[in-house]
């Protein structure tokens, strides 16, 4: 299945906290990041793909094209999915992770917006956030090929020609050609994978100093 | 056709364990190891121009006949070989491990719930108790070991007998996944060296004969440094050790051979080192003319050979002995002297250690660290090594047996944690790391199965 890359601007983080920023002691457990798709009309989204950096949970909501006039409401598609099982240890915290559109909770037929929550709720950690993320839609499905209408509609047998003297039957060669046929063909695909072993170049394998690159 | 079917499953099951294990963390681990890489490639090379000589030269005719008459008795060659040192030994990579550091992490003054007061500073996730008595649930006091219930005052019948006719039985079969099931309760020594060629998948088939007589050609066609630290390291460790010194012949036609390997290049795959490269003389930069120092891409440390030295107790014929080697090395071995976050990687299995002990152990790990004897300075070695040289081999066959039998290297730890706790009133009364040491210094009377029995399954926590 083809995947098209949505262009899509991603806003900067926003912490949510309680009380003043300034004066609090903690780091935020919770960023939203906010996903808009300016130049691209409502879209069908089909994959979301992100590398993760030391997030524990994302909740994603979104935001779809309502053909009556009421305002569009925000919708969770995703909830609480865990990145981290243990968000105190190293595991998953630096993941490529991919979403797809039947894992999500909703319909993601005509998708305006996103919206990410992350949460980390280990104090361990410096920061938090996704990187690298890419918005996929569904590709546009291979066209459909017109067959010529002598594939779709094969002629009937013709009469077989009368046999010539001398020469072998034709059906028979013929059979005897494919059985050869399909032999190298085996051959060729059975190549062997094992490697030779050779470390040198041509017999040679006089050395400068070890390169450090 | 079984046969196959089983063969293939194995094979696919053991690919998706090593895909599984590469979690790579980048910027932790590419840092870290790419600097200690730098170190040792430096190492190499001043060693090289130190010396004035070559990394790697042909060798002249009469030399190479003279090395396959030699072939079988290379000990009792006794080059000149004061001049070369170790490229490193184990302490100098616990340094390295030491200074790990997550750039995310938060690691300040104030003690907190996670703060690491231990050598270990990364937040690995590691097993506890509950999850290790789960995950070498064969281990339990219910059930019977080799190690255990084989000792002389344990009549046969009760265990013994019926385990060894099991053995049989899975060999007949040639099935390699019920031998890894089979092995978690150890091996009876009569059947280990098949049970382990079962386990690992070696036959030995005439291109596997063929392919070591190719590499033992290789070697005696090119001499390479690397040579003279594998001489170095054997007469330093193997030769000096009351097991071991009779298969220094075996030694040197293993790891020399080891060398010349370039299908261990492969596991570089899922490791997250990479090969040295070096280039042809006067063809510096040309990529046609890069080859890999040595061809197979391992550096040999201080205490390398111990890794092939108990095998010799099994396998008699060079070749077999030599795929078993390097089946072990690409599996397990290759884990104990690089850095990732595998749960069997060395760092994790350091961690596991501290935190064992940490957890289970709480006054005894305080005093060490009071006394500024860091439990992990004493157990590194161990672990590196595999325990090889500081046990008795019929114990260090056991331990390894379950290392085959669970395909984890976590079991090194747990031991390690044991031995401490074995030896805890002992280790309450020293003052000193050389005392610490000491105390610790010689584990050749210890039995396996008994101390990571009582440590997993009759320690009142």
């Amino acid at each position: 299945m083809s995947r098209v890359s949505v262009p899509c601007h991603v806003k900067g983080t926003v912490a949510l906290q309680v009380g003043d920023v300034r004066t609090s002691q903690g780091r935020p457990g919770v960023l939203v990041i906010d996903v808009t798709f300016p130049s691209v009309a409502p879209f069908e989204l089909q994959e979301i793909m992100f590398k993760n950096y030391y997030t524990a949970f994302l909740t994603i909501r979104v935001r779809q094209h309502t053909s009556t006039h009421t305002p569009a409401k925000w919708v969770t598609c995703l909830r609480d999915y865990c990145l981290m099982p243990d968000p105190h240890s190293e595991e998953g915290a630096q993941e490529y992770v991919s979403l797809f559109k039947h894992q999500m909770l909703c319909d993601m037929a005509r998708v305006l917006e996103l919206r990410l929550i992350l949460r980390q709720p280990s104090p361990l950690w410096l920061s938090f956030t996704v990187e690298e993320l890419q918005i996929y839609q569904q590709g546009p499905k291979s066209p459909s090929m017109t067959f010529p209408k002598w594939l779709s509609h094969p002629v009937p047998c013709e009469q077989p020609v009368p046999l010539l003297e001398g020469l072998p039957d034709p059906s028979r060669v013929s059979s005897e050609v494919q059985q050869m046929w399909a032999l190298t063909e085996m051959i060729r695909a059975s190549h062997t994978s094992t490697r030779i072993g050779r470390f040198d170049v041509d017999g040679c394998y006089d050395l400068n100093l070890l390169s450090y690159t | 056709m079984l046969q196959e079917e089983s063969d293939l499953s194995l094979i696919i099951a053991q690919i998706v364990q090593k895909l599984k294990g590469s979690n790579l963390y980048a910027q932790l681990e590419r840092q870290a190891w790419g600097s200690w890489e730098k170190r040792i490639l430096k190492s190499l090379n001043s060693m090289c121009t130190e010396l004035s000589i070559p990394l790697a030269r042909k060798r002249p005719v009469g030399e190479q006949k003279e090395l396959l008459n030699k072939w079988n008795e290379m000990g009792t060659d006794e080059p000149d070989l004061s001049l070369f040192r170790p490229v490193y030994a184990p302490k100098d990579f616990l340094e390295v491990l030491i200074n790990l550091r997550n750039p995310n992490y938060e690691s300040g003054d104030s003690l907190s719930f996670r703060t690491h007061l231990g050598l270990i500073q990364v937040p690995l996730k590691v097993k506890d108790i509950p999850e290790l008595k789960e995950f070498f649930v064969e281990l339990s006091l219910t059930t019977g070991q080799l190690g255990i219930d084989d000792s002389t005052q344990v009549p046969p019948e009760l265990f013994e007998n019926e385990h060894v006719r099991i053995g049989q039985k899975v060999l007949a079969e040639q099935d390699s996944a019920a031998a890894q099931q089979y092995i978690r309760q150890g091996s009876p020594t009569a059947l280990r060296a098949e049970l382990w060629a079962l386990i690992l998948n070696i036959s030995s088939q005439p291109e596997d004969i063929l392919y070591y007589e190719q590499l033992k050609t290789n070697v005696i066609q090119h001499d390479l440094l690397v040579d003279s630290l594998i001489y170095k390291d054997v007469k330093l460790t193997a030769s000096n050790d009351d097991y071991y010194f009779v298969f220094e012949d075996y030694l040197y036609q293993v790891l020399l051979c080891f060398s010349r390997d370039t299908s261990v290049l492969s596991h570089f795959a899922y490791n997250s080192a990479s090969p040295p490269k070096s280039y042809i003389r006067g063809k510096l930069g040309l990529e046609e003319y890069a080859v890999f120092y040595p061809p197979n891409g391992v550096i040999p440390f201080h205490g390398f050979s111990m890794y092939v030295a108990p095998l010799c107790f099994l396998y008699h014929e060079p070749s077999k002995l030599y795929q078993i080697f390097r089946e072990m090395y690409v599996r397990f071995f290759f884990r104990l002297h690089s850095i990732s976050s595998h749960p069997s990687g060395i760092v994790s299995l350091c961690l596991l250690f501290e935190t064992l002990l940490q957890t289970y152990l709480p006054q005894l790990f305080y005093h060490l660290r009071e006394i500024g004897a860091q439990p992990l300075r004493i157990s590194f070695k161990w672990m590196v090594r595999a325990f090889s040289g500081y046990l008795a081999t019929d114990q260090l066959l056991l331990l390894w047996d379950r290392i085959l039998g669970y395909n984890s290297l976590e079991i090194l730890a747990v031991l390690a944690a044991a031995v401490f706790a074995f030896r805890a009133v002992n280790l309450m009364e020293v003052t000193s790391l050389a005392a610490a040491e000491a105390v610790l210094a010689d584990l050749s009377t210890l039995k396996v199965m008994p101390l990571l029995q009582i440590f997993l399954f009759a320690t009142v926590t």
